[in-house]
This record gives structure tokens, sequence and C-alpha cells, in this order.
């Protein structure tokens, strides 16, 4: 499926992002097929988050384009990129702690109204949320966070949905809630990219997969294919991955 | 936006233990244990309720003009000094209409006299509101981002601002008497209430309920609360924070030029320097309440306006100092201010 | 031998190096180069200004921290010297008391505001000192049994400072050289001092961490530097620097008041002097002190000649009028905060 290459959604080519005098992103070339899930993968401070930021306008490229559904988005601002459909789910969460739950999905349904059937929807991939609905967000557990900003970026529907490590610092319990929300989410035809450290998740969930190291695509294929090929994960990614496992 | 409101019932979440949400609800106590504890310290019940009245009305005006800085401070990280020229403009502006009605303020009639006020108020409104919305794209904008040059900016357009009332208004100050209606107090045996006090807070405390009732209860509110928040997550939902800031920054200069001119009433006085002399107070008060933080923000200018009206009674030489006392305490013990807003 | 003196922190620019040393030169022979009351006058308060406006450049330039504190200090430094002279005239121990005091008070002061405001947010600083500052203004002007309130104190100073002392029974090159030219020597030779330690200063190990601090906070707390205290003990050296600025011009004038020592009005003059100098750099403090007191004490006379030149014209007359030029300083400072914010001295260096 992977290898056939559909139509892209989203092509990123040549891209370099500086951060401040730090050159973090040196040519990254990243194609996400439309209707997959993608997982971007690589170790630490490899530029995965910068590639997220760099996609949601967040931080601009300074060389390489950007192309969101044939449209040259790398010098777009922000509320524009989200207005074209991209929702962004970032690594901290950033929900909004003093807003109640309803509030936080008041402000993400851009369009209009929580509509009713979708809001139903979410209850069911997030039942917490519809228990803890007029609270403060801040009161929320950590994973409950995390299902609030992914509600946050489904509340509507998305073209494309960037995920930046939704398993960060939860519990095995809670990421396997993730995991099944993540692929009812994949049946609705929505295109994600998603950064994760946690293997298991990746292995999943993902359909193509991506790997960074130093800025840069080390490697693109069929999630598949290297969830098979032991030699492969750890020459991409170490060892350190199977600890995850 | 309302039609979806409570598909279920406030869940039974485990609360978070009494000691924690008591030290969250202390803040909200200190005003009025500020008055019993001024009430024994003065011992003249007729004494204390007239200070605690001019606290009252002191405290609401400084809030007017306090909250538009704060709100402007936790949106876009923007510290303005030039907030003192949007008071001390409404001041001018605002005296210089009701000298202009002289007429309708000397009537016998407390509709004539109000009207008057009215319409000042609102005039000066919306000149500092155009001054602002003017500020932000001249002086402001350029320097998103740079506290030390905000800093130097705002302070230079201040200066420029300060300068401009003189070439405009003259030298000197201008005395500026209330309408009739509102000279004066009501008396109750030994109590003596005076009436423009008394329209200080109620003014005060309808725009207090005004902004909280936006901020809660409007998309628009519910926008800036999340944008003081977390500013860059609002524009990854697909509004724009400059919008909303310039909407943030006229509204707050406007309701500096407001503060401005009830000021003004209540010192019947204006100068070009009144606008620096109450900023200090707004800063004190800000940094009390918590940058950001439009509850704090009204808690804190509280705080200093009975601080000091009671210092200024038991203790007259330390008036102003008592209110760099408040802020010292009350930083020692939140350095963040008393209701912070929780970044990110 | 020169760089050694300037720490090693040459102009580094033609022009610039021409002006210091006419500046130098300048002031050094003012006496005899610009006789009159009028000048020597102009002279001392440049001297006095160039240490001020350096020592707020530690703060502003070096350390990126703005404080509206400033002018306090320099009070601090200013009362302690005339509160002794004026319980004990003429006598160096009250000058020798007077500066301990006045250096003590204020150092201690800058630590704890330092220590509270410095610690949470950088830009509490700004307002916290401008609270301050204000506050202790009207408790000078309260305090009226020690600081004279209002109308200040006038003292006097020994006697070798004053007019009616000699040095030297004949003129020297036609200038005859009495008690107030001690005394400009003084405040000169002091000045020149500070500001050669205060290059010292910025130049030493401890001066580029303040400077490492200011590029990056985060980073410098991360290489394992305090920066709370760095900030702190710079605010402390700063306060200190003032004080001592204040002792001069308390010895110069022979009257301190509320309205020339403390006021806010010469606290924006010393952000103008900084900024249209070149923050950052101490030469740019020197700059900015000259050009700025220069124009304070003789562009004014000239704004009122054009004033009433202009008298006919609606409103220009009143845009040039002395009383105005506030607003033209106002202007161009905001305009060099945008488009030369390294100032003279950094235009000069490029």
């Amino acid at each position: 499926m992977p290898d056939a290459l559909p139509d892209a959604l989203l092509t990123l080519a040549g891209v370099h992002t500086h951060i401040a005098q730090y050159h973090i992103l040196q040519g990254v070339d990243l194609t996400v097929p439309r209707g997959g899930l993608t997982m971007l993968l690589g170790r630490n401070g490899a530029g995965k988050t910068t590639t997220m930021r760099t996609i949601m306008g967040l931080w601009h490229a300074s060389a390489g384009s950007v192309t969101l559904d044939g449209r040259d988005i790398t010098a777009a601002q922000t509320p524009d990129i989200s207005r074209l459909g991209v929702a962004y789910v970032p690594e901290n969460m950033a929900i909004f702690a003093g807003l109640t739950v309803r509030e936080n999905l008041v402000l993400a349904a851009r369009s209009g109204p929580l509509a009713d059937d979708r809001l139903d929807w979410i209850f069911g991939l997030f039942p917490a949320l519809k228990k803890f609905w007029a609270l403060p967000a801040g009161n929320l557990s950590g994973g409950q966070k995390q299902m609030l900003a992914i509600a946050r970026a489904v509340v509507e529907p998305r073209d494309l949905i960037l995920i930046d490590e939704p398993t960060k610092g939860l519990a095995p319990a809670i990421v396997q809630a993730l995991i099944e929300a993540v692929n009812e989410l994949k049946a609705t035809d929505t295109t994600i990219l998603m950064v994760e450290q946690n293997f298991h998740m990746a292995r999943m969930v993902g359909d193509t997969v991506a790997v960074m190291d130093d800025g840069r695509v080390v490697h693109a294929g069929a999630m598949a294919e290297l969830a098979a090929d032991d030699a492969l994960q750890t020459r991409l990614l170490g060892l350190s991955m199977d600890s995850h496992q | 936006m309302s039609d979806t409101s409570n598909p279920a019932a406030p869940a039974a979440i485990a609360p978070p233990p009494l000691a924690e949400r008591l030290a969250a609800q202390l803040p909200y106590w200190i005003v009025p244990a500020m008055v019993v504890v001024g009430l024994a310290l003065i011992g003249d019940l007729p004494a204390w309720g007239t200070l605690t009245l001019a606290g009252l009305a002191m405290g609401m005006m400084i809030f007017v003009m306090a909250s538009g800085l704060t709100l402007v401070f936790g949106l876009m990280d923007v510290l303005n000094f030039g907030h003192g020229a949007f008071i001390s403009v409404g001041a001018f502006v605002g005296a210089s209409v009701m000298l202009a009605l002289g007429g309708w303020m000397t009537a016998p009639s407390l509709w004539l006299n109000l009207a008057a006020v009215v319409a000042a108020i609102l005039t000066a409104m919306a000149v500092t509101g155009g001054l602002g919305y003017a500020f932000e794209r001249v002086i402001v904008r350029p320097v998103y981002g740079a506290h030390l040059k905000q800093i130097l900016v705002t302070m230079g357009g201040l200066i420029v601002a300060e300068e401009l009332i003189h070439l405009i208004w003259g030298p000197n100050e201008i005395p500026l008497t209330r309408p009739l209606a509102l000279r004066g107090a009501w008396v109750f045996g030994e109590v003596a209430i005076e009436k423009y006090r008394v329209l200080a807070v109620a003014l005060g405390a309808i725009i207090f309920l005004a902004l909280r009732w936006a901020l809660v209860r409007t998309k628009l509110g519910l926008l800036i609360r999340a944008g003081v928040e977390n500013a860059e997550m609002v524009e990854a939902l697909g509004y724009r924070v400059r919008m909303l800031f310039i909407l943030v920054f006229v509204a707050g200069s406007a309701l500096a030029g407001l503060g401005g001119v009830m000021w003004g009433l209540y010192e019947e006085l204006i100068t070009a320097q009144m606008g620096l002399n109450v900023l200090i107070l707004v800063f004190i008060v800000v940094i009390i309440g918590g940058l950001g933080s439009v509850e704090g923000c009204f808690v804190g200018a509280l705080m200093v306006g009975l601080m000091a009206n009671y210092t200024g009674y038991l203790a007259p030489k330390l008036a102003l100092g008592s209110n760099i006392l408040l802020m010292v305490i009350v930083l020692m013990w939140r350095p963040r201010g008393l209701l912070p807003v929780g970044k990110g | 031998m020169i760089g050694t003196l300037l720490s090693g922190d040459l102009p580094r620019s033609k022009v610039l190096s021409v002006v210091m040393v006419a500046i130098l030169l300048g002031l050094a022979l003012a006496p005899f180069l610009f006789p009159g009351t009028r000048a020597l006058n102009t002279a001392a308060t440049i001297c006095v200004f160039i240490v001020l406006v350096a020592s707020y450049d530690l703060l502003l330039g070096y350390t990126g921290i703005v404080s509206f504190a400033h002018t306090m200090f320099y009070g601090i430094g200013a009362y302690g010297v005339a509160i002794m002279l004026d319980r004990m005239p003429g006598s160096w121990a009250a000058i020798g008391l007077g500066v301990a005091a006045g250096l003590a008070v204020a150092v201690a002061l800058a630590l704890v505001i330092g220590l509270f405001s410095l610690r949470v947010q950088a830009i509490f600083f700004a307002m916290v000192t401008l609270a301050v500052a204000s506050a202790f203004m009207i408790l000078a002007s309260q305090l009226s049994g020690l600081t004279g309130g209002e109308d200040g104190l006038t003292y006097r100073v020994p006697r070798v400072l004053t007019p009616a002392f000699k040095l030297f029974q004949d003129k020297l090159f036609g200038v005859r050289v009495d008690g107030r030219i001690v005394d400009y020597y003084l405040v000169f030779f002091a000045a020149l001092a500070l500001f050669l330690l205060m290059l010292r200063i910025v130049n030493s190990p401890f001066g580029r961490v303040l400077q490492a601090i200011r590029e990056n906070p985060f980073r410098a707390e991360a290489l394992g530097y305090r920066t709370v205290v760095y900030r702190t003990v710079a605010n402390g050296l700063g306060a200190g620097m003032a004080a001592l600025a204040g002792v001069l011009m308390a010895l110069w004038q022979k009257y301190t008041g509320p309205d020339t020592t403390l006021s806010l009005g010469i606290m924006i003059d010393i952000l103008l002097m900084v900024v249209i100098g070149g923050m950052g750099t101490l030469y740019g403090a020197a700059v900015g002190a000259v050009i700025f007191i220069l124009a304070k004490n003789y562009l004014q006379g000239l704004m009122g000649a054009a004033s009433e030149a202009l008298a006919g014209l609606p409103l220009i007359p009143h845009l040039v009028h002395p009383d105005r030029w506030l607003l033209w300083l106002g202007i161009l400072f905001i305009l060099s905060v945008y488009f030369f914010p390294t100032g003279i001295v950094g235009r000069l260096r490029k």
C-alpha cells in the first residue's frame, strides 16, 4: 500500500529551519500520503518536533518548501495553515488549564457551535472528557489532558492532524486506550503525522514511517517493513527502542 | 455556543484536599480581612466607614486603569509604560468636554449632570481608544518580543504624549469641579458618605462584572483567556492572536481613558504628569495581582486602595511606602503575584 | 600603557578615538579653555553625568535590566554628603562619613530590591524600581528635618573647595586658580578614575558573564552561572557608582534637593543619554552625556530664539518653544531605539 504512494497530502522538500543561531533542520524531505498514518521516528534532538512546528508555521523554513494539498504553505502564518485544515497536538499538549473541558473544545470548534453527534463520537473515544466536562482542564490527569488535546484536534473534521509524542509519560493502560482511539480516528480517513518514541505504539498504528537523524530524514518506507526488520531497527533507531517493548 | 452546555452532570471528580482549595481561595479573602483589621485598628466607626468607601473608590478606579495593562501583558508579553499617557489624555479630553458643557455641569438636574459626565467619558474613551490603536501600530508593533526595547520605547511614547498634552492644553494644571449633583455627601448620623465615591465604586463594580462576564461567557473572552495562557496554541487553532491583541490594546486604552476621567473628577485637579503618578500605583496593583490576571488585578487594586486610605489615616507619613510594603509582602508570599495565570 | 588604563577596551574606531580624546582634553582643560562660571558648571555636570550614565549602562547595556531607581541611588549618595555637611559644615570628615553612609545605604537597598524583583521576572524589575523610586522621592521630601524637604539642603564645603581659597597668588594662563577650580579638578579626576574602574569591571571575567547573561539568560544558567546572583551584584555595583556620582554632584553644587537628584526627569535624561550614546559601551555613555548636556544647556536658548523668530506662525513657535525640548528628545529617543539601537558609538564603530 505505501509503496504505491497514492497522492501526497503533505510534502516537505529540502526544508532547512534555524532556531536562533542553531541549524536544526538540514534538508528534510518528507512525504505524507493522504488518508494514512505516517510515523516520524528518531532519537531525541533529531528534529522531529521542529519538523512539526515548521509544518504548522510556528517556525519558518529558511530554505526548501512545504506543500499542503498542492498549495505552498512554506511562508504561511499559523492561523492560515490551521484554517487550511491542519490540526496540531503539541508535545506539551498546550491545553488551556484555566478553561473548562467544554471551553477548550468550544474554541477548537472554529466554524460554529459544537455538533452533538461529533461530540458523542468524541465521548465514545474518550469517556473521561464527558465526565469532567465542566471542570477546569488544569484539574485533569496527564492522560486525560492528552485525550483533551487530541479531542481538540478532531472536534471538527480536519484534513491533517499533527500529533507530537502523545504517549510521553503515560501509563501503559492509557497508551492502549490511545492506540484504540487513534485506530478509530484512522477509520475516518483522516491523514495523521505522528511523532513517537514508543515503538510499540508506532508499530500498532503506523502505515508509513520516516526516521530522522541530525535534521534529516534518513529512512522512509512502510511501517510493516521496518517492524519486521530487526537489523534495520537497530541501525536506525538504536537499541533503545527495544526497551519500550 | 451554549447549546451543548452540559451533557453530563459535573462528575464526582476527587476534590483536591481541603487545605489546597483553601489556599487557592485565600487571595479572595484578603480584602474582607483588611476591612475587618482596618476597623479594629481605626476603632472609630464613622471614620472607618468613610475611609473604607474612599479606599474602595480608589481601588475601583485603579482597577479600571490596570485591567487593560494586565491583559495586554498577558496576551502578548508587552509591558506598556505608555499606558500612563492614556490616563492623562483621558482626563484632559474629559475635562475639556465637561468644561464645554459647563451649563449641564452646574444645572440643578441630576440627569443633565450625569449626561455631561457620560459625554465626557465616552469622548475620552473614544479618543484614548483611537490613540491606543495608533500607539500599538507605531510604537509597540516594531518591538514585539524585545522586552528591553519595549520598556524604553513605550517610556519614550509616554514622554512624548505628556509633552503633547502640554502643547495642546498648556503647561498648567487644570482644576476640575464635579457636577452639582455629585458634590458633597449624604450624612447618616456621624457617617458621611461622599456621593462621588459611591458613583466611582458603582462604576468600577459594573466594569469589573462586565469584564468578567465577557471573559467567561463570550467566545471572544474565552479566546483572550486562552491567549493569555498560550498564545501560540490559540494561533494553532486558527485564530489571529494579533487581531485579538489589537482589540484588547484598544479596549485597555479606552478603559485607561475612562479611569483618567474618573480620577480627574476624584482629585478635582488634572496635570499631564498624573498618568505617570497613577501608573506607579497601577504597576503595584498588577504585580500584586499577578501579571495577566484580571481577578488578581481587582483584588490587588482594592488592597492598594484600602491600604492607602487606612495608612493615610493611621500613619500619614507611611501612606505611599505602605503600598511598596504591601508589594514586598505579597512577593515574599507569592513571587508571581496573588492569582498568577498558569502559562503553558 | 593606554591599553592597560583602558583595560584593553579601546574605542576601536578612528572617529570615536578622536572624539574621546577631544572630550578628555576638553574636560581636563575646561577651566582654562572655557573660562566663566556657566561653562565650568557645564563641564562639571558633564563629568558627573559621565559616571552616572556609565553606571546606568552597567545595568541597561551590559546586564540587560531596566531600572528606574538609578536617580534614587544618585540621590542617596548626594544626600549622604549633604546631610553630613549640613551637620558638620566644611569638614572633610563629614564628606568621608557621608560617602561611606551613602554608599552603604545605596548598595544595601539595591541588593534588597534586586533579590526581590530580579528573582522572578526581569520585567518586574522595571516596575518595582519605578514604584520604589517614586516612594523614596516622597519620603525624602517628607523627612524635612533630615533632608530639608522640598527646599533641599545648602551647605558649606571645606574651604579649599570654595572660591575664597586661592591656590596660587598669580593667575595661571590668565585664569585665577581658586577653590572652585580645585573643586572642579576633584570632580574631574574622581570621575575619570571611576570611569576607568568601570571599564575594568566590564572587561573583567565578571563583566563577560554579565554580557553572556544578557545575550541568553537560559544558556548562562545552563552553564552554571546563577543569573540572579550576577544581576543582583551588577545592580549593587551600578547603585554604588551612581551614589558616588551623587557625592561628586553634591560637592560641586553645594546644594542637594529632590528636584536635582531624585526626580524622574533626571532618570529620563539618563535613559536618553545611554540610548543616544550607545548601550553596552561605556564610551557611549560618555558621548551621550556630553551631547545631551551641551544640548540641554545651549540648545534651549537656540530654540527660544527660533520660537521668537517664528512668532507669527501658527503652532510652530509652540513646537520649538524651549519648554518643548523634551518633546523632541522623546521623539529622538524613540527613533534611536528603533533605528540606531547601538547609538552613536555603535554607528561609529561599524
